[in-house]
């Protein structure tokens, strides 16, 4: 018993020594267009000069899940090794017309809206392998959709840390406060990806909850 | 005299409600199952209490494999309208937990699904829900 005691301790220890240097599974998950990719691109580049994948006004650009092995992320001194993981943006409907809109032809829409409904079924099934998932709302749009919340509470019963990122902070249109009142009981970062704005708190925030990762 | 004004009628969908008890003796797989037949036949379900969160992305991914094999279908809009937010108090909470442990669900909840070419857009807010018909 007393052996066991000492060999658990010792772990945590040692768990805690080498920390940072684990490749943490960092997954980017929310409703398509709030700028998922734009977030991992914009840390993809910082850290390694390269980008994760393409960013377009057209919905469901992100139709398969991707992946950047091994970007280290250095913050005040501190640094810490990851594996992003973009995701495709989840949603419970898909309209192959509602790409028209962006003047995509018929053919192309409706092959979009087919890999767009597969890539949503892959980033669910995606949901198990997360150490820590950043959920990424457009703080112009409305906070209290379902598929937010479905989310949200699906991390919470797999017990992965979830930190809220309210994006496009520097359009006229954004709110970031009503996404703060939506989720209180979590932290939420308000940011803008495409500028690069308020992303020390982001980092902060992504390295403090690193800590509760098992 | 103002002029009536053309409103365009949405044809062939109907409300159903259906209480917990109906679905509390199934499995996820039968539970979305059931839900999803009452989608497909353009009907909008008022669901008492709520879907677990994996039954809520269970329900998504078969949305999702059924677009594009059933006619005309793109999906579901779906919300949850909430008991009242998070009970105050150790006691309150106790209480909760156990009433939700012993009818297998969240009873105070309501939950709306209907298919997409009939739902527009749900419009939710903490206090309320607003549909949007259309095609």
């Amino acid at each position: 018993m007393a052996i066991k005691i000492f060999t658990n301790f010792f772990k945590k220890v040692l768990n805690n020594i080498f920390r940072n240097k684990k490749n943490i599974k960092l997954g980017f998950y929310g409703p398509p267009n709030a700028g998922k990719t734009s977030l991992a691109n914009r840390i993809c580049k910082d850290f390694t000069g390269e980008e994760i994948g393409s960013v377009s006004k057209v919905p469901h650009e992100t139709r398969h899940v991707q992946f950047k092995e091994k970007v280290e992320i250095k913050y005040k001194g501190k640094s810490m090794i990851f594996k992003m993981i973009d995701t495709p943006g989840i949603t419970t409907k898909v309209d192959y017309e509602d790409f028209l809109k962006y003047k995509v032809k018929k053919k192309d829409a409706k092959s979009r809206a087919k890999e767009a409904t597969q890539g949503i079924i892959e980033s669910i099934k995606w949901l198990d392998d997360m150490d820590l998932v950043v959920v990424v709302l457009d703080s112009t749009e409305n906070p209290y959709n379902q598929v937010n919340i479905t989310i949200i509470g699906n991390l919470v019963a797999r017990k992965i840390p979830v930190l809220v990122v309210a994006n496009k902070s520097d359009l006229k249109k954004a709110n970031v406060k009503k996404i703060e009142e939506a989720f209180p009981e979590y932290e939420v970062v308000g940011i803008s990806a495409k500028y690069g704005k308020n992303l020390e708190e982001f980092y902060e925030s992504i390295f403090k909850l690193s800590k509760k990762v098992k | 005299m103002a002029k009536k004004k053309r409103v365009k009628k949405i044809k062939g969908f109907a409300k159903q409600f259906m209480p917990y008890q109906e679905i509390k003796h199934l499995g996820s797989t039968e539970r979305i199952k059931k839900i999803l037949k009452i989608v497909f036949g353009n009907s909008i379900l008022i669901l008492q209490g709520r879907l677990k969160p994996e039954e809520e992305t269970r329900l998504i991914e078969d949305t999702m494999a059924m677009i594009g094999h059933v006619k005309d279908f793109k999906g579901v809009e779906l919300a949850v309208i909430g008991s009242g937010g998070a009970p105050d108090g150790l006691f309150e909470k106790f209480k909760q937990r156990i009433v939700t442990t012993l009818s297998g669900a969240d009873l105070g909840a309501i939950t709306i699904i209907g298919p997409a070419t009939v739902v527009k857009e749900i419009k939710q807010d903490p206090k309320k829900i607003e549909l949007i018909l259309g095609k």
